[in-house]
């Protein structure tokens, strides 16, 4: 229980207004976009001041409070989850894009900033940034940092720790650590900024990020390529690789997941199929027209059945609005809808996919699979309800035996959902006993109480 | 069964509906009330977990979870733009009838909706002796806008600027279309919706003499009746089911080929809510209401696709009035009505048309979601007043008189003399037509 006296504390710094004791608001941050239980926290702070963060940080530590910081609450791996005894702090008024650099190209930011408000933001001022995870119309950027999080634009130009170039953040005492700097250069002191991204809110409370931004590319072309088999899209892929071209984006579609978006949205998509890849090449025109006639080429060598070149943006509208409209056909399949993200080198996407449709044969499972095959971040999404207990159980066990194909490929548990406590059981497996206590030594050396988002990353323990 | 395990055991049958939700979260890039206060209960994903959380025994907090559907404006956007498709509206409707079964309906609105809207006779007849007499409670606030405000009356109007009650409404007004007219091509019945009736009788007159000029054959109810979407709003089975009763028997009478509207609320209500919610209330006259729902259309959506009307959109450089549009939720997001408007407004002679940012984001007018929460009512539509002030725009027209509403008292309160006016009455008054 948190005594009335600390409660009071906190309504003196924060203001009645952003102090939820409610039970029902409270009920409101149990749960994140995983399919997890959720848990309902015992306080729920909204600081409206960046400097406040501090002093919550401090409070919680000094009374041993669990502390989880939420944004747009997208995880989809239950990283936002609180504990039962804790205290969530949201950051959705801490959204003020503090400065546009358009000299040096770079932004700094609060926490709570929607990544495409952002991106709007910079593109108004002729900068590009570039990640550009799924839910980037909600997420906040402090969780984007939190999770690394992904998206369609990896392969060519990274994902968000390829643009944090430093930040400020508390530790559990309230001190403020700055890391990294607005240079493209900097080697002062540990790289922090590095250790902060995907520590999912468990070393420390972030309160200003600087974010790289980069001149945006002068024009694009997409298209879309047709096959037979899967193994004539993955070759593909390989063979642009190979080419040295790296396309802006480069995704693929399974049939099941193309027989669901024919039918969700009738595009005219070919419904026999087996595989779709959908390729765009961004940056100087000249140089775009030539890699798009190379890659022409090479689908079809490596057997496409039919290549279709947007002729203009409604063209090239169309042929993205089939992936964007995969996770949305997928979803209206079934009620509950499972999306993994077990990454694996590229080279292996074949065996990957084979893995995946052997394993949906062998337990009766309807799994659509899509994603971004330029980077080996393949997203299978399992169709079920999870109301059915039966079924429920035969997902969580294929869902362990998919995390054993991907780490046998050489791959990772999670490209870019993160491990939360949806993966953490899994994470002796990839990495290692070893890895995991240096991991938490680090921790409890900085944050002794583990109050800082327990359970997460590197699994729950008793500090 | 105890108390709690009754509501449980009702909610259960919103479960498969509630089951298509998966959490992503995305409904807060569109919600115009998570927007103005960032809460996850404002927002449908935390919404539809709080019911989920009383199914669950989580919670027990029947009037807490009610009061936090209640801060929705029913708009419908969320729907719109739901990646699984979830249908909102409809699990909002039937939990706001559950709940407020199982609390019970406040004893105001039990007058309001069960002793008054739903007996429209005695309704319509204290809503023109209010008429009447609302000039000893009112003052003028905006002469441009025709507006007033009320200090005698502050404890029900607020701060609000407001159009005053016809004198005589529309439904009281010209007894030409309760006869049958003459033979033509199509057979409309003319549903003027209560605040058209009642505050913008001109917009149901205009509506009228459109359809006669092109030569569609009007008829009105004898007696408007309300839509029944207050009732629904405010989760009283027991008056909607009434209302519908009484508009079917009304409206059939009429033996129409169509039901047209200058209401989008109303429209939306007909052609969606009514076979939503009718066919289990009022399962023996399903197909009546299915008949019904389908004939029903918005006013420049029967005109621009039944009538075919050949107006040709005139160039808009700089001619007259510069006239922008706000698409309301109903018809927009609910209905996929968004270019017939815009081209009856195109065709006008002396006006020429600008398109506004964000034209079809909500005003913030939602209903008793503007009685209820006045001040995020108006914050919502502060973005809505600066996007019309932003094309310069004349003249705001809209399709909805609820939409109409807000906008004169978002525009009188803010000093801003902008014209609102429904699209129709601009058709109807332009001399090309």
């Amino acid at each position: 229980m948190i005594s009335k006296s600390l409660v009071d504390r906190f309504t003196t710094l924060l203001g009645k207004e952003n102090v939820y004791r409610d039970k029902i608001d409270r009920f409101n941050y149990a749960y994140d976009a995983a399919v997890l239980e959720p848990v309902i926290p015992e306080l729920v702070l909204r600081p409206t001041d960046r400097e406040q963060l501090g002093e919550v940080a401090r409070l919680c530590n000094e009374n041993k409070l669990p502390l989880t910081v939420r944004g747009a609450g997208t995880n989809l791996s239950g990283g936002t989850i609180p504990q039962k005894e804790g205290v969530v702090v949201l950051t959705q008024a801490l959204n003020k894009i503090i400065e546009i650099n358009e000299a040096d190209m770079y932004a700094i930011v609060e926490p709570g900033v929607v990544t495409a408000t952002l991106a709007s933001e910079a593109a108004a001022k002729g900068l590009f940034y570039p990640p550009d995870p799924g839910s980037q119309s909600v997420s906040t950027l402090g969780g984007n940092v939190a999770e690394n999080a992904g998206g369609l634009r990896g392969l060519k130009y990274g994902v968000t720790k390829d643009y944090l170039m430093g930040l400020s953040f508390f530790d559990v005492e309230g001190n403020k650590i700055k890391s990294g700097s607005k240079t493209v250069k900097c080697v002062t002191g540990y790289n922090l900024s590095g250790l902060m991204i995907a520590s999912e809110g468990t070393l420390g409370v972030f309160s200003e990020l600087t974010l790289k931004l980069i001149p945006p590319p002068q024009t694009s072309q997409a298209m879309m390529a047709v096959y037979d088999t899967v193994e004539g899209a993955t070759q593909t892929v390989a063979a642009i690789i190979a080419a040295k071209i790296l396309p802006c984006t480069l995704e693929f579609l399974d049939n099941f997941t193309i027989r669901a978006v024919e039918e969700f949205s009738h595009a005219g998509l070919p419904v026999d199929a087996n595989a779709l890849l959908l390729i765009e090449v961004d940056g100087h025109p000249e140089q775009v027209a030539e890699e798009a006639n190379i890659i022409r080429e090479i689908c079809s060598k490596n057997g496409s059945t039919r290549i279709q070149i947007a002729e203009d943006e409604v063209e090239k509208n169309r042929i993205w609005e089939a992936r964007r409209s995969a996770l949305s056909a997928l979803a209206r399949l079934k009620p509950t809808l499972v999306l993994e993200d077990a990454t694996v080198p590229r080279s292996k996407v074949p065996d990957m996919v084979k893995g995946v449709q052997q394993l949906a044969g062998k337990y009766n499972l309807a799994i659509g699979t899509f994603g971004h095959a330029g980077d080996g971040n393949l997203h299978p999404t399992i169709l079920c309800d999870k109301r059915n207990r039966g079924e429920w159980e035969t997902v969580e066990k294929m869902i362990g035996e998919l995390f054993e194909i991907a780490l046998d490929l050489g791959g990772t548990l999670s490209g870019e959902h993160g491990i939360g406590i949806a993966k953490a059981g899994f994470l002796a497996r990839e990495i290692g006993q070893a890895s995991i206590d240096y991991s938490r030594k680090m921790k409890l050396s900085i944050d002794p109480n583990n109050i800082l988002n327990p359970g997460k990353q590197v699994g729950g323990w008793n500090g | 069964m105890g108390e709690i395990e009754r509501l449980i055991d009702r909610l259960e049958e919103l479960d498969d509906l509630l089951a298509g939700c998966m959490k992503c979260g995305l409904c807060q890039a569109v919600c115009p009330v998570f927007t103005e206060t960032g809460l996850e209960g404002d927002v449908t994903r935390g919404k539809l977990y709080l019911l989920e959380g009383v199914a669950r025994k989580m919670i027990s907090d029947a009037k807490g979870v009610k009061q936090r559907l209640d801060k929705c404006l029913l708009c419908g956007t969320c729907a719109a733009n739901c990646p699984s498709g979830v249908n909102a509206l409809e699990i909002f409707l039937k939990a706001r009838i559950i709940l407020t079964e199982f609390i019970g309906l406040s004893p105001v609105k039990k007058v309001i909706f069960r002793n008054l809207i739903a007996h429209p006779r005695l309704f319509n007849r204290i809503m023109s002796l209010s008429g009447r007499f609302q000039g000893l409670f009112i003052t003028p606030a905006s002469p441009q806008l025709e507006t007033y405000c009320s200090r005698a009356l502050s404890r029900f109007m607020g701060e609000r600027h407001f159009r005053r009650l016809a004198e005589v409404t529309f439904s009281q007004g010209p007894e030409k279309w309760k006869k049958p007219g003459k033979t033509s091509k199509y057979k409309v019945a003319l549903f003027p919706g209560c605040v058209v009736d009642k505050m913008f009788p001109q917009v149901a007159m205009k509506t009228a003499r459109v359809l006669e000029r092109h030569n569609v054959e009007v008829s009105i109810p004898d007696v408007q009746i309300c839509c029944g979407i207050p009732s629904l709003a405010s989760g009283d089975r027991k008056s909607f089911t009434s209302l519908l009763s009484q508009n079917l028997d009304s409206l059939i009478a009429l033996e129409a080929d169509f039901l047209v509207t200058p209401c989008a609320t109303c429209t939306s209500t007909i052609r969606k809510i009514w076979p939503m919610m009718g066919s289990e209330l009022l399962s023996e006259r399903k197909e009546q209401i299915n008949k019904l729902a389908a004939s029903a259309m918005d006013i420049s959506q029967f005109l621009v696709d039944v009538v075919k009307i050949s107006s040709p959109a005139l160039s808009s450089d700089g001619k007259g009035k510069r006239v922008t549009y706000h698409d309301p939720c109903h018809l927009g997001k609910s209905l996929g009505v968004y270019q017939q408007p815009r081209m009856l407004l195109q065709s006008l002679s002396d006006c020429s048309f600008v398109e506004m940012k964000d034209a079809d984001v909500c005003c913030g007018n939602g209903g008793s979601f503007n009685l209820q929460h006045y001040q995020t009512s108006g914050s919502i539509g502060e973005n809505k007043i600066h996007n019309i002030q932003s094309v310069e725009a004349d003249v705001v027209a809209t399709s909805c008189p609820a939409c109409m509403m807000q906008l004169i008292d978002l525009l009188s309160r803010n000093e801003k003399p902008i014209a609102v006016k429904h699209v129709i009455e601009l058709y109807e008054e332009d001399g090309n037509q």
